[in-house]
């Protein structure tokens, strides 16, 4: 702050404070030239002002503001002074997060004479929270999975920040994949769990076949054919027509619908043939997906959530699928 | 000696005045001097203007008066910094005009909702939110996908931009303004936008948010 707008802080506060003094000094006073308690010379409806001097516990309370805001400008300071605490509610005018933790570390040294009050919330709350984490982290993700202290706490984190695509109950819905059972499109293992929450996973992306299989009747004669490879009962006609074209979807679904996971190559191209689907099983919903494709995103999540709390969540989500 | 007081309690313009004057010594302290201050006009390192499509998105976000029931405004205590992210800076909203910041959270905070959803998730929340989200109360805006950008004002409103912002811009090595926007970008908005849905630019802005602090 400029030594201008220093000023001007420090006089208008100052001379505010100063000014209610003096205004209820000044109003303390009897000026009216009448005796106290006497009659002011007017009435109203047979209501008559009288010269009563302020009430003693209004003015007492009005003076120890005043003293108050003395003692709490002392404390938190005016303009650029920082005040006796040397008080900050978090780094403001910061840059870039390198600048902020640079500040953080200056602050927190002894001496520095600054208080970051979020600095301090955070440091009381890594000290209480970091080593239980650190534990956590030191163990492994099967073993996370048995233990129902760290499983609710992976349920808190889930709750918080995956409940709004796969649920609350880990069930997900259409497009956003049912966490509860077993079929995985990147893998279920506790290492491809974190490993998909870690960084992420972006599908391969399923193109818009309509054009590529013959228009709606290619679209109609594909579906039936996925709908029979889950043994569902179809027209058999369009079935055998739609496997003479199945060839195209082969690359990423496989030559009998079971899925990349199964060929071991994870680009996210669901199994066709468990009757579980993640964009709907029914006739409408398939064709749906082959006439104008699909392709599912899972956002990265080690950048917000750090590697010890996705290593919690892993643990909640591998547990949910193991009975 | 005479009641001066008098003076002031009949006389309505000399109260209004002094009742004015009592109550502008607040603002006068803590808003003027912020005006002047250099930390709250310079942008943070990576602050990057709005695409055009973007742009678009964000007067949808206003049309539709997200900014009611969401903030763009995070605290720095831990509770909110858990959720949502760093604490806001000052340097990260020096461009907008006007501030999204809203006053009240009936949905959570969206300062830096940017990439933690995949765009078909904002499609799927923004159509129907109880299709993701059974347990919220946000409205559905399905409108939002039929309605389609013409593009006549982008490019107006990215130069508008230019001027508002033309004293809080980048600024290159030898100290000149960067302005935010190119002469070309600002012809080339229109057909950027063209075509595009107001659902594709509200979801472009909201996947925009939040990766300025870096």
């Amino acid at each position: 702050m400029s030594s201008f707008w220093n000023i001007w802080v420090w006089v208008l506060t100052l001379g505010s404070i100063v000014g209610c003094f003096i205004l209820l000094r000044w109003c303390l006073k009897n000026f009216a030239g009448v005796e106290e308690g006497e009659s002011m010379g007017h009435s109203f409806d047979g209501i008559e002002e009288l010269n009563n001097p302020l009430p003693q516990w209004w003015s007492t309370f009005f003076l120890l503001t005043i003293v108050w805001a003395f003692g709490y400008l002392a404390l938190y300071g005016l303009g650029s002074w920082g005040g006796l605490l040397g008080w900050k509610s978090s780094n403001q005018g910061i840059l870039s997060i390198a600048e902020s933790k640079a500040k953080t570390l200056e602050y927190l040294q002894e001496g520095s004479g600054v208080l970051v009050q979020y600095d301090r919330e955070v440091a009381q709350a890594d000290a209480k929270y970091g080593p239980i984490f650190a534990a956590y982290a030191a163990r492994s993700i099967e073993d996370l999975a048995t233990d129902a202290e760290a499983l609710k706490v992976g349920q808190r984190l889930f709750i918080q920040n995956c409940s709004q695509c796969h649920g609350s109950d880990a069930r997900g819905t259409t497009g956003f994949p049912n966490l509860t059972d077993k079929d995985w499109l990147y893998g279920g293992s506790p290492e491809k769990i974190k490993e998909t929450i870690m960084h992420g996973r972006k599908a391969v992306g399923m193109m818009a076949w309509a054009g590529a299989i013959g228009g709606e009747q290619g679209v109609k004669e594909v579906a039936a054919y996925v709908i029979s490879l889950s043994g569902r009962s179809i027209n058999a006609d369009l079935a055998k027509a739609g496997k003479a074209k199945f060839g195209l979807c082969a690359g990423c679904h496989g030559p009998d619908g079971q899925g990349s996971l199964a060929m071991g190559t994870p680009m996210g191209a669901p199994n066709l043939s468990d009757n579980t689907w993640l964009y709907g099983g029914s006739q409408r919903a398939i064709e749906e997906s082959i006439r104008n494709g699909r392709a599912g995103v899972m956002p990265p999540w080690k950048a917000i959530l750090g590697e010890e709390k996705v290593h919690v969540i892993s643990a909640y989500v591998y547990s949910l699928s193991q009975d | 000696m005479k009641n001066i007081h008098e003076k002031v309690e009949k006389n309505v313009g000399l109260f209004f005045l002094f009742t004015v004057l009592a109550i502008s010594i607040g603002g006068l302290v803590e808003i003027t001097p912020l005006f002047f201050q250099k930390e709250l006009a310079q942008p943070v390192d990576n602050l990057k203007p709005y695409t055009a499509l973007q742009m678009e998105g964000r007067d949808v976000y206003i049309r539709e008066g997200c900014h009611v029931c969401h903030s763009q405004m995070i605290r720095p205590f831990r509770a909110e910094t858990e959720r949502y992210g760093h604490y806001s800076v000052a340097g990260e909203h020096v461009w907008e005009h006007p501030f999204l910041w809203g006053s009240k959270r009936t949905g959570p905070d969206l300062a830096r909702v940017g990439g933690r959803y995949s765009d078909d998730w904002h499609i799927a929340h923004l159509t129907d939110p109880r299709s993701v989200v059974p347990e919220s109360n946000m409205p559905a805006y399905n409108w939002l996908n039929k309605n389609v950008l013409d593009g006549v004002l982008t490019g107006k409103k990215l130069s508008t931009f230019n001027w508002l912002t033309r004293n809080r811009s980048h600024k290159d090595e030898q100290g000149n303004a960067i302005p935010l926007y190119t002469q070309a970008e600002i012809d080339g908005a229109a057909d950027a936008v063209n075509g595009k849905t107001e659902m594709d630019a509200l979801v472009a802005y909201l996947q925009s948010l939040g990766h300025a602090l870096k």
